[in-house]
């Protein structure tokens, strides 16, 4: 197992002129940029971990003539605070990380979809994004971003929710295929990342792919923002190379209680002390979209599923069955177990069921509510039923 | 109530008539008046040219676009697991407390709303809370009382 220790990594937040990024982008071929994202190995830091590259490579074959880049700022999933941070401190590189992948699509538009909860920001952005469209007039790009704002649901995170969202429906997921590389935002071919993703890719062709891929392990190039809370001494955003064991993450975050860390926020996994020296953080282990929230031997495990399954309920869209019942039952099923309503062997069921809802859900909300469910029931099972 | 006179003119004005106006308009309601009445949506309706059940079901998917009657400042507090974990329940007995009113209450003289709401990305800083697009995070009841204070002097 490829191991890399646990290092702090400045690329994110590191102030860079972004004029130079964007000279540097202006005299390449979309070829070029997309081949030097494929190079250094960088996949989507919203969660799901697709290969950049090949995102842009799919949408740049389309024939279509509009197209959009959008940005992913529907940061909802619990735990994770990143993207306001980056947003927040360097938002030109955002934007600069649009006009790149509007260059290797050949799109001419950006829209930045900011989750509502963050609306708080929009004055500031608008001003960076005033200056940074100067910017670009200055060096000859012929690229528009806009803003469309969140109103309050998880859901739009998903990135055919967020189009529908966008487009201004309700935020329901759409059956895939198509996928967004040829029918996103109003049907055009579209590529969607999440806000680190794009800061990333700028700082790839600044630096260039070889010195990026260094970073990181084979599996998980590159390093990642992480949202660190729960009981921590230091709880806060942390930019840290990839391929660290969780045991090293709680070495450094841990309060010394540490009994487990969910990584990846509710949708994620829930990773035991017992398993700490041999998980990964990373796609070969645990991929996280950088929620990492620690649990010391206090906290209650059956109060932290309870929490998510009432969060998923809440946040389910309800356009298909298998997600929008199978939320509600296994809330329902644990309260009744703690209750001894049921008897402890109803967990047997209703990971059935949370099996299930992976296989049919139509998006990624219903198919990883088992993730937390499982792992949380299989390792805390006692504190479940009693 | 209110009356939504021609403030739903001006946004279209603002934003077009195109159905993706329909969500910035909303929001410019919500944002001046805080929910929307039916008499908005049908408005709203009439200046896109869409169907009154097309506005409304935009609008009830979205838990900030609220269509029950909300006050001037509405104050979510954060119930997702680190913020319930770091005192989210001392938050709401002491809004409680002092604005006699429960959790899904809005105050008689329509000043405030108290509502829980999920996730607002404030996990380090637990807990939080948003009145109206303002968040206010690690929160203590004495905290509370000075920055509801402040809002009654508003």
């Amino acid at each position: 197992m490829e191991r890399k220790g646990l290092n702090k990594v400045g690329l994110i937040f590191e102030k860079i002129d972004i004029k130079e990024v964007l000279t540097k982008t202006f005299n390449m071929s979309s070829n070029d940029i997309i081949q030097n994202i494929l190079n250094s190995g960088l996949k989507g830091r919203g969660g799901a971990g697709f290969p950049t590259g090949l995102k842009w490579k799919y949408t740049a074959a389309e024939k279509e003539l509009e197209k959009y880049v959008v940005c992913n700022a529907d940061e909802g999933e619990p735990g994770t605070f990143k993207d306001r941070e980056i947003l927040d401190k360097v938002a030109y590189k955002v934007y600069g990380g649009m006009v790149i992948a509007g260059k290797a699509i050949g799109a001419k538009n950006g829209i930045v979809y900011l989750r509502g909860e963050y609306r708080f920001l929009l004055p500031q952005l608008m001003k960076e994004l005033e200056a940074f469209h100067n910017l670009l007039d200055e060096i000859g790009f012929d690229f528009k971003i806009r803003y469309c704002l969140g109103s309050g649901a998880y859901i739009c995170g998903e990135e055919s929710a967020l189009f529908e969202s966008i487009q201004g429906d309700r935020g329901e997921p759409r059956n895939k295929p198509p996928y967004p590389t040829s029918s996103g935002v109003f049907g055009k071919p579209t590529t969607i990342n999440n806000v680190e993703t794009l800061v990333s890719a700028a700082m790839i062709i600044m630096h260039g792919a070889i010195s990026y891929s260094q970073l990181g392990t084979t599996d998980s190039r590159g390093s990642k923002v992480f949202s660190v809370s729960g009981d921590t001494p230091t709880p806060g955003i942390f930019e840290l190379e990839l391929g660290m064991t969780v045991q090293e993450f709680v070495n450094e975050f841990g309060d010394g209680d540490t009994k487990a860390v969910q990584v990846g926020g509710a949708s994620g996994f829930c990773v035991p002390r017992k398993k700490f020296q041999n998980t990964i953080i990373g796609f070969e282990g645990v991929p996280t979209g950088g929620s990492m929230k620690l649990f010391n031997s206090s906290r209650s495990m059956y109060n932290v599923l309870h929490n998510y399954l009432d969060f998923f309920a809440e946040e389910s869209c309800g356009q298909c069955t298998p997600c929008r019942v199978g939320c509600q039952q296994l809330l329902k099923g644990v309260e009744k177990v703690k209750k001894g309503e049921a008897k402890s062997t109803y967990l047997n069921e209703l990971v059935k069921l949370a099996d299930t809802m992976k296989i049919a859900s139509k998006c990624g909300l219903g198919q990883s509510v088992g993730n937390a469910f499982r792992t949380i029931v299989e390792n805390f099972r006692e504190e479940i039923i009693y | 109530m209110y009356q939504v006179g021609n403030l739903v003119k001006k946004l279209s004005d603002k934003h077009g008539r195109k159905r993706e106006s329909l969500m910035p308009i909303l929001q410019g309601i919500v944002e001046k008046h805080n929910y929307l009445t039916d008499e908005a949506m049908v408005e709203v309706a009439k200046e896109l040219d869409i169907s009154a059940a097309e506005v409304y079901g935009t609008a009830s998917f979205y838990t900030f676009l609220d269509t029950q009657v909300r006050g001037k400042y509405v104050i979510r507090v954060c119930k997702t697991i680190t913020c319930s974990m770091k005192g989210k329940n001392e938050i709401i007995q002491t809004l409680e407390d002092i604005l006699k009113i429960k959790v899904g209450e809005t105050t008689s003289d329509k000043n405030f709303s108290l509502i829980e709401t999920n996730c607002i990305g404030w996990c380090h800083k637990a807990p939080a809370i948003l009145i109206n697009e303002i968040p206010y995070t690690e929160l203590t009841p004495e905290k509370i009382v000075e920055i509801i204070k402040g809002y009654l002097h508003k």
